[in-house]
């Protein structure tokens, strides 16, 4: 084994990735702050109105970042996942576990902001198209991960449970997002991709991506600041834990 | 094979499988999938007869009348290829309009009128100013322009 992989097992033991993600938190925290505050401007005060929904478009620096990132974040669950199958290291199982109630969170802000957006445009709150029907399956999907996970006592084989469903759901994935190009769908195609020019006007595209730098952000400091407290939970009869909490309440009192 | 590489090989295992059964098994419901019909699938006998379904494309320009009792609407969705009339009774959302996209949901009725019970409109994917909005407009209506002058052009150099 050479160097560089020791380096990476290292921060992969909760005992020093548990300090680590303690001094990454504070920053993360604060480029969401300014991502978010400067995609908000951006978006509410400089991007153009629409030529087609006025201003109602707005919604968009919204709804686009959180459907992104309820997708991304199940990607990286269920990258999590099959680390902790495949190398049975103990922080796998504890990133994906942190990291779900977030993604559940960005996919009802999706479905709830498509909702307020779909009333007004479309005409309907709801429709059994593909797209919506595959992101409200995401929803259940973490809806189920979390619940299976508390479900079971024993952590490891919690891990291993739910690690599985993960990785059955990451299917879903790809169907949400191509559902627009395979079938007809009510929800437009993508405004944004990789492989063409984007179909928006710069500052509309400016805001947007900003207000999804600030979700990612977002998302990283809180599934850390989970990460961590489940890791004391976890790990509490071990010599760190204790070490780092008497050490606490030694220094308060 | 150490007892990881075993794992790693099940999950990639287990996911390739996955995928491809979840690849048939969306083939096979394909038709099954679609939120509507186009005027050309629905002339092809592709819908469903007897049966509420759904029909999309753009609302023909010129077409959308008001009948006589006053709520009726009356207008020809089109995919460029086929069209098809329907009647409708009810509110409309804010952005159909003539040249749109429009989904509606109903009835195919003998005469081949179609009577709907849900209009919803289908906007695209593009945002930009309106006074971005209008320059393409232009520049559609330029190049159209261009096109009608060159081949009334051919016309006469052929005659």
């Amino acid at each position: 084994m050479n160097n560089r992989l020791i380096n990476w097992f290292k921060y992969a033991s909760p005992q020093s990735f548990y300090p680590l993600a303690g001094k990454m938190i504070p920053w993360f925290w604060a480029l969401a702050a300014v991502f978010g505050v400067a995609g908000l401007y951006i978006g509410f005060l400089v991007a153009p109105t629409d030529a087609q929904q006025g201003e109602g478009y707005r919604i968009i620096f919204l709804h686009v970042p959180a459907s992104w990132m309820s997708m991304f974040i199940y990607l990286v669950m269920a990258g999590w996942a099959a680390l902790g199958l495949a190398y049975n290291t103990r922080l796998s199982g504890m990133m994906a576990q942190a990291l779900a109630p977030t993604g559940a969170l960005f996919a009802f802000l999706s479905l709830w902001t498509g909702a307020l957006w779909g009333k007004p445009m479309w005409g309907a709150w709801w429709v059994w198209d593909a797209r919506l029907t595959s992101e409200l399956i995401l929803l259940f999907l973490y809806i189920g991960f979390i619940a299976l996970q508390s479900a079971i006592d024993d952590p490891r084989r919690a891990d291993k449970a739910g690690a599985i469903l993960a990785l059955v759901g990451v299917v879903n994935i790809p169907i949400i997002y191509f559902s627009v190009k395979w079938w007809n769908t009510l929800h437009q195609g993508a405004s944004v991709s990789l492989t063409k020019a984007p179909s928006m006007a710069q500052t509309m595209l400016w805001g947007m991506l900003l207000c999804a730098l600030a979700c990612w952000m977002y998302s990283i400091a809180v599934a850390l600041m989970r990460a961590r407290s489940i890791m004391l939970e976890r790990e509490r009869h071990t010599e760190w834990v204790r070490a780092l909490l008497g050490g606490k309440s030694a220094n308060q009192e | 094979m150490k007892a990881r590489h075993k794992r790693i090989a099940l999950i990639v295992g287990g996911l390739a499988v996955l995928g491809i059964a979840a690849t048939l098994v969306l083939n096979a419901f394909q038709s099954n999938l679609v939120f509507f019909f186009s005027p050309t699938q629905v002339a092809a006998g592709e819908a469903p007869k007897g049966k509420n379904f759904r029909i999309g494309g753009m609302v023909k320009e010129g077409s959308i009348a008001r009948e006589a009792d006053g709520v009726t609407m009356r207008f020809v969705v089109t995919d460029t290829d086929k069209e098809m009339v329907v009647n409708y009774k009810g509110i409309l959302p804010d952005l159909f309009k003539e040249g749109k996209g429009v989904v509606a949901q109903g009835k195919l009725g003998e005469d081949g009128l179609f009577t709907a019970n849900e209009v919803l409109a289908k906007h695209d994917e593009n945002y930009m100013p309106p006074e971005a909005a209008k320059a393409v407009g232009d520049a559609h209506e330029r190049a159209a322009a261009n096109k009608a002058a060159a081949e009334a052009a051919s016309h006469t150099l052929k005659q």
